[in-house]
């Protein structure tokens, strides 16, 4: 083995105190919400550096379990991930699969018309005049059909499914089955690490719907969970005098927030560490020019 | 020769039959493109009419450019195209570079597993909703309860409303979609670094390249066409700052930074109810985009760099 120069050491230890301190950034709030979450709020007061409390106080999540907006909120955000990523990955095959084929006769027009809506679109106020006119306005539709389909990723599923070797189509062809047979029984188990993929993507995408349901829904009950999340824990939205009243003595404004953003968060980081493999390999084959 | 247009015709369907099932597949998706992309870019007209909710699109009298003659007599108007075009600078100058760095650092650490597990951990926050992220910041940064208040004041300083200093707003903004989005972002980078030909540091090497040497001589212009694309892209976005992150970190006492084109378009189109106003507003953001894209473009090309096209 070379001997390392002094140069070649001091340029790792660079590396490694850099990309360290952001990944410690990276991860330390939500280190802190979690334990703020079951820290007694007077040793939070006394040294709110503090990563681990000396006793756990779950006070916090009964109160949560009982605010009935947060199962209806749960109840939104469940509904309209599972249904979107159902109709979003549906709608990715069938459209991604002919549009893998450098032969088909319009293709071309039909990807052009697809890539153009990536670089300009009509905006906040038609957006919204479509959805109120479709009567989507103040459904949980609204939440799930806008969006449903994007081009930018739809392009990266016909690259991938483009990358296919043809040889096992052919003979399914050649056995007389036809495109609908073959897209459903040969292409999409070989895609499997891009479909995933896609699941994760918009799964995250569609449990944190926010903007949407500010613009498309009026209605509490049909408010998912990252709007009731702003509501109790970015505004204030009388959580100091309705929740309070009468709560479990002990818990605090504060303790109450940091809960709910774990109790809305929870999905997501639990799931996180198993799902980032698919994205760390599946994504990437012909995802960049060149 | 119709004998002829017509054999046309037979072949054209001919091979529309054979291959009948893919155009089937597409019906959904294009149908899909057209309703929920295609015809909201139609809506845009109503920036030119003076719309009228009962009265529908193609009922509602043309008015020419006057909505955006009023657009840029309001001094507001002024206001919010500094803020934004401001704030989206500066997240170009420093949001811009950071993930290529990250990608340039990550790329150079030897210990593969170590590697691995700090990627997964920087790219955690990109798929944390900016609600949660904005409720976070809030909080620890609250007066009377934020841990970073709480700190300064046993340090014997007084508390700051972070929130409520429009001197803040701007930074905060910036480090938090750096802290957010980077990680996520150097993965593109990694990609294209992956990509770049091995013998070119092998020759580096035997030249005695050290390693900032081939990092300067092969990395990054292995990667530089990725990194022109995807600033072009950015320029393209040059007006946008994102509804989400803004709106969850303004509230009144910080409007006068805070307030962006998308939060604006909001409240006069949405809250306000002005239809053609705020369709004014949002086709106002969209052509300076697509301008701005245009012309990187055109200049990457003149620089005889790749395109987006």
């Amino acid at each position: 083995m070379k001997i390392r120069s002094f140069g070649d050491r001091l340029f790792d230890a660079f590396i490694y105190t850099v990309i360290t301190l952001f990944a410690l950034a990276c991860l330390f709030p939500f280190f802190y919400v979690a334990s703020f979450s079951v820290t007694p709020y007077a040793e939070y007061l006394q040294n709110p550096l503090k990563l681990i409390p000396s006793r756990l106080e779950f006070g916090a999540y009964k109160q949560i379990a009982e605010m009935s907006q947060m199962w209806t909120g749960y109840r939104n955000t469940v509904i309209i991930t599972v249904t979107g990523v159902a109709i979003n990955i549906f709608l990715m095959l069938i459209t991604a699969y002919p549009l893998s084929k450098k032969d088909l006769k319009g293709r071309n027009a039909i990807l052009f018309l697809i890539t153009f809506t990536m670089f300009f679109n009509g905006g906040l106020i038609p957006n919204f005049y479509l959805v109120k006119s479709l009567h989507l306005y103040n459904t949980l539709w609204a939440l799930i059909l806008p969006g449903a389909l994007g081009a930018y990723n739809l392009l990266l599923m016909k690259n991938f499914i483009g990358a296919i070797p043809k040889d096992l189509e052919e003979s399914a062809f050649i056995d007389g089955a036809n495109e609908f047979k073959v897209l459903f029984r040969i292409i999409v188990p070989l895609s499997k690490p891009a479909i995933a993929t896609f699941v994760i993507f918009h799964a995250v995408t569609q449990w944190n719907t926010f903007f949407s349901a500010i613009i498309y829904t009026s209605k509490r009950t049909l408010w998912p969970l990252m709007l009731i999340l702003r509501d109790l824990v970015v505004d204030d939205g009388g959580l100091a005098a309705s929740d309070l009243n009468g709560g479990q003595e002990g818990v605090t404004v504060f303790t109450l927030k940091m809960a709910i953003i774990i109790f809305s968060t929870l999905p997501i980081l639990l799931v996180y560490p198993f799902m980032q493999k698919y994205f760390m390999k599946g994504l990437l084959v012909g995802s960049i020019k060149g | 020769m119709p004998s002829s247009r017509w054999a046309g015709w037979k072949d054209g369907l001919r091979y529309l039959n054979r291959k009948k099932y893919l155009y089937l597949m597409l019906i959904p998706g294009v149908a899909y493109f057209l309703v929920f992309n295609y015809i909201p870019m139609y809506g845009v007209v109503i920036a030119f009419k003076n719309f009228n909710f009962a009265k529908g699109i193609l009922g509602s009298p043309w008015i020419g450019f006057e909505n955006f003659k009023y657009m840029f007599g309001l001094s507001d108007f002024y206001q919010v195209f500094w803020n934004s075009f401001s704030l989206s600078l500066l997240r170009l100058a420093f949001g811009f570079p950071f993930p290529i760095l990250l990608a340039l650092l990550l790329n150079e650490m030897r210990n593969r597993s170590y590697q691995r597990i700090t990627q997964t951990v920087i790219y955690l926050p990109h798929f944390i909703s900016w609600v949660v992220i904005g409720g976070i910041l809030v909080n620890f940064l609250s007066p009377s309860w934020g841990v970073l208040n709480l700190f300064l004041k046993q340090m014997g300083f007084e508390p700051v409303f972070f929130l409520a200093d429009t001197a803040y707003f701007r930074p905060l903004v910036v480090l938090s979609s750096i802290w957010k989005d980077s990680g996520w972002e150097s993965i593109i980078y990694l990609a294209a670094i992956s990509s770049v030909n091995s013998e070119l540091y092998e020759a580096a090497s035997i030249d005695g390249a050290g390693r900032l040497k081939r990092l300067w001589h092969v990395t990054l212009p292995g990667i530089k066409s990725t990194i022109v694309i995807l600033l072009i892209l950015r320029l393209g976005m040059i007006m946008n700052n994102g509804f989400e992150q803004i709106f969850v970190l303004q509230n009144p006492m910080n409007l006068e930074v805070s307030e962006v084109f998308e939060t604006y378009a909001y409240r006069v189109g949405i809250l306000g109810a002005r239809f053609s106003f705020g369709a004014t507003v949002g086709l106002f953001t969209s052509v300076i985009g697509l301008v701005f894209l245009l012309a990187s473009n055109r200049i990457a090309k003149w620089l005889k760099e790749d395109g987006i096209w």
